[in-house]
Parts: C-alpha cells; sequence; structure tokens
C-alpha cells in the first residue's frame, strides 16, 4: 500500500473574479522512501495541492480523498492536523527568509517544532536543535543555534529549514521549489543532503518544482501537472525519453541542454490558461500542436500508455505514441491529420484572425 | 548616494583610440575596471569603513555581432558589471570602450548620445515597466528622450516594434498588468530596440518566465540578433541557457573573471575549478547524464566581498588549493594545451579529464547517528 494515496483532488477559491479552479481532480502515489517529482509551471496547481494536504489552504472548497497511512487527511479538524503535520509530514518551502520567523533565533525555532510534538525538556530540545544543524552541515552549530535568520546566508537557512523539517523524523517531507532561489552549487548541496537525509531515514519525498533538471536529478516518479490536472505521469526515465503527452514533450523541447532538444528551441506557443475560465476539453489543447476535434470537446481520462510500467498519460493520442524524436513526432501527426474538423478549423481561424487584426491597425 | 570614483574629467569628444579600421576593432572593451561601494558608518561625519569590492579588475571585449555570456552566482558582481558597461554605475577606475570611444569619464551630457547605442533588458519584467503607464508610451519612452519621433510617428514606430516582438500592435493602450510575465518581457525587449542599438546587456532576462514561455523569449532574442546585427551581453545563472545563447562565456567568482573562452571549449573541458563544479553543479533535464555525471559538490559559501580572501579568492573552497593559492593571485592567461581566446586564472589548472574531489565535511556520519538514535522520550505523547 502507499504511503500517501491521494484520489481526485478538487481545490478551488472563490474570488470576486469568479471561481479560480486550481487544482482540478488530481491523483497521484507516494510509496514509503520514494521520491515523486511534480513538475508544472506556475499556476499549474502543483504548490496549491500540496497546501490541501495539510489544511494550509484556508478559505479553499477542497474534495477528494488523501490518504496518509490509513488516515484519511481532508476530514481531519485542524488539532488533528496539527499532529500530524511536522510530525508526520513536513514540509520545507522555497523561500527561507519569508518561512523562518524572523524574530526568533533559528535554535528556537527549531525546539519549538520539537516541543510541540515531543515531551522534552527546554535543554534537552536545545541539545538536539545543535545536533540537527551539524547533521545538515551548518559550521559552529553551538554558535549558530543562537543565529537570527537574517544573520544566516541563503543556503544556511535552507539548511536550518531541512534541520527542523527532519527534527521529528517524518515520514514524508514535502519541498516545495526547496532550491528555486539558490545557486547551482548550493543546490546541489543541498540535495546531496537531502537525499542523504532520505536514505538514512527511509522517508519519503515529494518535490515540487518548475525544474527539469531538479527533477532529472533526484525523482524516481514525475508527475507532469498543467492547469490543475496530472497530464502525465512516469518513473523518470520514460518521462525524458518516452513522454506520451504532447505537454511534457513541449517542456522537453523548449529546455535548453534537456534530453529531446537540439539547435534551436520549439517553445510552446500561448501563455498558460487561465484557471477562472479553463480551456474545454483538454485545457491543453489550444497550445496543443496536435490538438484534434476531440481534444476541445472531452477531456482526456489519465490512462496507462505504452511507455513502461505505471506509465499513465491524459492525453487523446494512441497509447503507443510515445518519445521525443522526428519519427515520434511524424506519427503523431500522420494519427492527428485525420482527426481534424470543424473546431480545429474554428481554433486556427480564432487564433490566425487575431494576428491579422493586428497587422491592419498598424497599417 | 557618493561614490568613490574619481571626480569626472571633462572628456570633450574624444578621438576615437585606435587606428584599427571600425569592422575589426571590438564593439565593446572593458579594460581594468573596478567597482567598490563605500560602507559608511556615522551620522554627522560618515566615514568610510570599508567597501563592497563588488567588481574587482574586469577585463574583456565583445566583438560584434557576438553574445557574450556571463555568468557566476549570486554576488560575484555580474549584474555590477552590467551596469559599468552601460554607465549606470559610475566606474571606481577603469575604462569602458564602446565602439573605440572610452565613456567611463564621459559626462551625462556627452554620454546621451552613446546612450542610444547601447540598452538594457531587465530580469524582472513587473519591476521594470511602470505600472501607471501604457505599453505604446513606456516603449515610445525612448524615441522621445533622445527626440527621435513625435505624435503620429511615433505611435507607428512603436506598433512596428510591438509587431517585431510579436505583440499585437492594437495592444497600444493597455498597461502592463494586462499582460503575462512572457509578454512583458517583450515589452521590455520592444524598448531597449526601441533606438537600433548596437549593444543591448541582458540582465537574467528569462529567469523570471516559466520554462515553455522562457524558449520564446529566446529564440526571439535570437531572431533579432539576427535581423538587427546586435551584440548582447547576457547575463545569467542557468548554465544550459547560456551555453545555448553564446558564441563566448566569461565565468566571475567575487568580481573577478576566473575563466574565459569559447562557449563550446569552456564548457567541453573547464580549466578553473570553480568553473568545472559549477557546470557539474548544474542540474540538466537528462536523467541519463544528470545521474552518471561525476558531481563536485562545493563545500561553504562565497566569502564576502567586503573582505574577500587572499591570493586566489576561490582557494578557500577550491578541492586543489596549495599554499601558493593564498599568497599568490593567479593572472587570467592561456593554459598549455588551450585556444587562444581560452584564458583560466588559476595555479593549477584543472587538466581535462581529471575528476574534482571535493573536502567533504562527514555529513553521513551525523545523519547516520541521527538516523540510528532511539526516538526520544514522549512518543508515547502521539496521538
Amino acid at each position: 500500500m502507499s504511503l500517501l494515496s491521494v484520489r481526485d483532488l478538487t481545490v478551488s477559491f472563490p474570488t470576486s473574479d469568479g471561481v479560480v479552479r486550481a487544482v482540478r481532480g488530481l491523483s497521484f502515489d507516494v510509496e514509503a522512501g520514494q521520491t515523486l517529482g511534480i513538475v508544472g509551471e506556475t499556476g499549474s496547481g502543483k504548490s496549491v495541492s500540496a497546501l490541501s494536504l495539510l489544511g494550509l489552504n484556508p478559505g479553499a472548497d477542497i474534495s477528494g480523498s488523501a490518504v496518509f497511512e490509513g488516515t484519511e487527511l481532508l476530514a481531519l479538524h485542524q488539532d488533528q492536523l496539527r499532529r500530524v503535520r511536522g510530525a508526520e509530514i513536513a514540509m520545507i518551502f522555497q523561500d527561507p527568509l519569508s518561512s523562518l520567523h524572523p524574530y526568533y533565533r533559528v535554535g528556537w525555532q527549531i525546539c519549538e517544532a520539537i516541543r510541540t510534538h515531543r515531551r522534552t525538556s527546554r535543554e534537552e530540545a536545545m541539545r538536539q536543535a545543535v545536533e540537527l544543524l551539524r547533521m545538515v552541515s551548518i559550521p559552529q552549530p553551538e554558535r549558530r543555534v543562537f543565529a537570527f535568520p537574517h544573520e544566516l546566508s541563503g543556503g544556511m537557512r535552507q539548511r536550518a529549514m531541512i534541520a527542523m523539517a527532519l527534527a521529528l523524523r517524518p515520514k514524508l517531507l514535502i519541498a516545495d521549489e526547496p532550491t528555486t532561489a539558490l545557486d547551482a552549487t548550493v543546490q546541489a548541496q543541498l540535495m546531496e543532503l537531502l537525499g542523504g537525509m532520505q536514505r538514512e531515514l527511509g522517508m519519503a519525498m515529494i518535490v515540487i518544482t518548475h525544474d527539469l533538471g531538479l527533477v532529472a536529478t533526484v525523482a524516481d516518479t514525475v508527475l507532469v501537472m498543467y492547469a490543475g490536472r496530472g497530464a502525465e505521469r512516469a518513473d523518470y526515465r520514460t518521462i525524458f525519453h518516452s513522454p506520451h503527452h504532447p505537454y511534457t514533450r513541449g517542456l522537453l523541447a523548449s529546455i535548453p541542454g534537456a534530453a529531446g532538444s537540439g539547435g534551436r528551441l520549439v517553445p510552446i506557443v500561448g501563455q498558460p490558461p487561465s484557471l477562472i475560465r479553463t480551456p474545454s476539453g483538454c485545457a491543453f489543447h489550444p497550445r496543443c500542436p496536435f490538438a484534434m476535434d476531440v481534444c476541445v470537446r472531452d477531456q482526456p481520462p489519465f490512462v496507462p500508455v505504452s511507455g513502461g510500467e505505471g506509465h499513465l498519460s491524459a492525453c487523446w493520442l494512441p497509447p503507443d505514441a510515445v518519445g521525443v524524436d522526428a519519427a515520434a513526432d511524424a506519427a503523431r501527426q500522420r494519427y492527428v491529420d485525420g482527426r481534424r474538423g470543424p473546431a480545429i478549423a474554428r481554433l486556427r481561424a480564432a487564433a490566425s484572425g487575431a494576428r491579422a487584426g493586428g497587422g491592419v491597425a498598424h497599417g | 548616494m557618493a561614490d568613490t570614483t574619481a571626480p569626472v574629467s571633462p572628456a570633450g569628444d574624444e578621438p576615437p583610440l585606435t587606428a584599427a579600421p571600425v569592422e575589426d576593432r571590438p564593439l565593446l572593451q572593458v579594460e581594468n575596471v573596478v567597482k567598490h561601494f563605500p560602507i559608511k558608518r556615522g551620522i554627522f561625519f560618515k566615514r568610510q569603513i570599508g567597501s563592497v569590492q563588488a567588481v574587482e579588475g574586469v577585463s574583456l571585449e565583445v566583438c560584434r555581432g557576438e553574445t557574450l555570456g556571463l555568468v557566476g552566482e549570486t554576488g560575484c558582481g555580474k549584474s555590477t558589471l552590467a551596469r559599468c558597461i552601460t554607465r549606470l554605475h559610475p566606474l571606481t577606475s577603469g575604462r569602458v570602450i564602446f565602439d573605440g570611444v572610452d565613456i567611463s569619464r564621459l559626462s551625462a551630457r556627452q554620454l546621451r548620445t552613446h546612450r542610444r547605442r547601447m540598452q538594457m533588458i531587465f530580469q524582472d519584467p513587473f519591476g521594470s515597466l511602470n505600472p501607471r503607464r501604457r505599453v505604446g508610451s513606456i516603449i515610445g519612452d525612448p524615441l522621445a528622450i533622445h527626440g527621435v519621433a513625435d505624435g503620429g510617428e511615433r505611435k507607428r514606430q512603436v506598433q512596428e516594434l510591438m509587431e517585431v516582438v510579436g505583440l499585437n500592435p492594437e495592444h497600444y493602450n493597455r498597461f502592463p498588468s494586462e499582460f503575462s510575465g512572457g509578454q512583458r518581457q517583450r515589452i521590455g525587449v520592444a524598448r531597449a530596440l526601441a533606438l537600433r542599438p548596437s549593444l543591448i546587456v541582458c540582465d537574467e532576462p528569462v529567469s523570471a518566465l516559466d520554462v515553455s514561455v522562457q524558449a520564446q523569449i529566446i529564440n526571439l532574442l535570437e531572431d533579432l540578433q539576427g535581423e538587427f546585427n546586435l551584440t548582447y551581453v547576457f547575463i545569467a545563472h542557468d548554465l544550459a541557457v547560456v551555453e545555448h545563447v553564446s558564441d563566448r562565456v566569461a565565468v566571475m567568482y567575487l568580481g573577478k573573471i576566473v575563466e574565459m573562452g569559447g562557449t563550446a571549449e569552456l564548457f567541453g573541458s573547464p580549466r578553473h575549478p570553480y568553473t568545472a563544479a559549477l557546470l557539474s553543479a548544474s542540474m540538466v533535464a537528462d536523467p541519463d547524464k544528470a545521474r552518471s555525471s561525476h558531481r563536485v559538490v562545493l563545500y561553504g559559501d562565497v566569502p564576502s566581498p567586503i573582505n574577500p580572501p587572499s591570493g586566489c579568492r576561490f582557494h578557500t573552497r577550491c578541492p586543489k588549493a596549495q599554499p601558493i593559492c593564498s599568497v599568490e593571485e593567479p593572472p587570467l592567461r592561456v593554459q598549455a594545451g588551450d585556444a587562444a581566446g581560452h584564458v583560466t586564472a588559476c595555479h593549477f589548472p584543472v587538466v581535462p579529464g581529471e575528476q574534482l574531489v571535493g573536502t567533504a565535511p562527514a555529513i553521513s556520519a551525523a545523519a547516520t547517528a541521527f538516523a540510528a538514535a532511539s526516538p526520544e522520550i514522549g512518543e508515547e505523547d502521539r496521538a
């Protein structure tokens, strides 16, 4: 059984502009000791879904199910959740300066985390805090426990966050863009540290990021999100070498140095969609080079495709349309050619109309 | 803000410094540029108690039509150098020669004619556009300031620029908030292009963008370079992006260039241990490369630029450091076996094929002890 099993999670926020449907039916599993990488662009719902699991999204309408070790997280009260948060499921955030309290010393904040969950004396908690800082390779931990967050560098602050998150030996660590704010060499240090701690503690991790490089380095399984839904899920090799979903394919072609790119970059056209008025059918269809009539009409199910064991994709292309090379793209194109009708024609006309209109205006 | 810069001498209309034909001359020559920011204490009598040595003697040349990539970590001085090149910061010492004219001592008025030919694109498409002004007037600003075009002619030129960068010219009267991040960066590009510059300094132009949009902007910059014969100084911390766009790359560490050379050569066989570490630390989006590669993990943080280490500034973190490194600063020179344009400042350059070994503090020992320790008393408190 999976450590964490999320089924059909939806999260929406009522706003004055309309309901923002940030997560629209997301399902995934995290196995004990494994790392799940969740990749997506700004607004794809990756952080929101993680925060919802821990009840950190006040004001959101949440439905679906998230079972962690037999407990339904979404049904827990705040005080029950408080026992889970930190002790069972810990989280580290992108920006360690805004997620550490600027008023309190780092050691005090670690002690607080420990003493909230365990009956521990102040002295004992402080001793543990020193050991934790030593463990995350902060030099002179006996002195640094008395440092304020602003006295530490970005990398050290993130280490302190990791120390705090690991203090209670959580079974699952959610890392939300853990290294985005940091330089490459510091990022490498931290991921090495996290990987080592994960092996020692047998902890599972969810790494949320927009950085495909980070995912390629640390994840066992990768979930690609688009507009609040899972677009594709596979082991890390399959995602990079035989992706099925055109969005995943497009991401790889648009990144310099990625497995499937070469020469000139091939960007995905257009912009990420609005979450208030999400496109009909498959939300990716306005940007998809392989959109068919069915894509405009119906939302594709998240079903197995032929890239390998556990490879799921939400796309109307046939299951064997996987790969990143020109032959794979040609095969996709052949399949699509006979399946484009009035809906795609309308879409094209609208797009070119916008362009032509622009040209006329200035002429 | 006061500065440590020597008073600007009235330079007048200097003749070009070099007699070489215009086409052969590098467009931009940076000679020994130093930029210190003073640190002051006191209320009435502000004493200078030190200085942040942001850029410390950087020399480089950029040829016409070329893209020079500038990489380095936070605080290495790459953005400060960019602002020195465009004279947004006055220099502490050194010279910046733009198309044969030393612009480092020109007065603001004299500078203005040269500014037309060097523009800048900034990182943050949210912070670099005035939210209360319409896009048309933002892009038209350079045209107005330099008196290039007015009225209907300005509008016509602005709309042409919008079209060139892939914006809908009908959106002339919209505000920046009505555009997405990628479109805003296009506005920034259009503004930079308005005066048909020769040089554009791009300071992290794609760092704030989503990956799918990032590629659109990179392609746009490449197309414009071909179309308008632009020269770029391209700053980014994403090494894959720099490798993709640059002809040559300069690597900075604590205010100095530690290595500079052709992109393929520098990325293929880095000679400075810092370059090697930086390259190995960057995570490529290819699982086979990402996991097989030997990662050189540097320990510790970048030292303070207020009080930089003696000798080679990298010696405190360098896996190959020897006693001489802390005493004698290595010059930037062509190392044995390298091409003429590939220079490295290191006493013990990395030999191709050599694997650097980081001096790891015992992380794993502490982690093992933590994992092995029995959970503390108080476990029964859990629900």
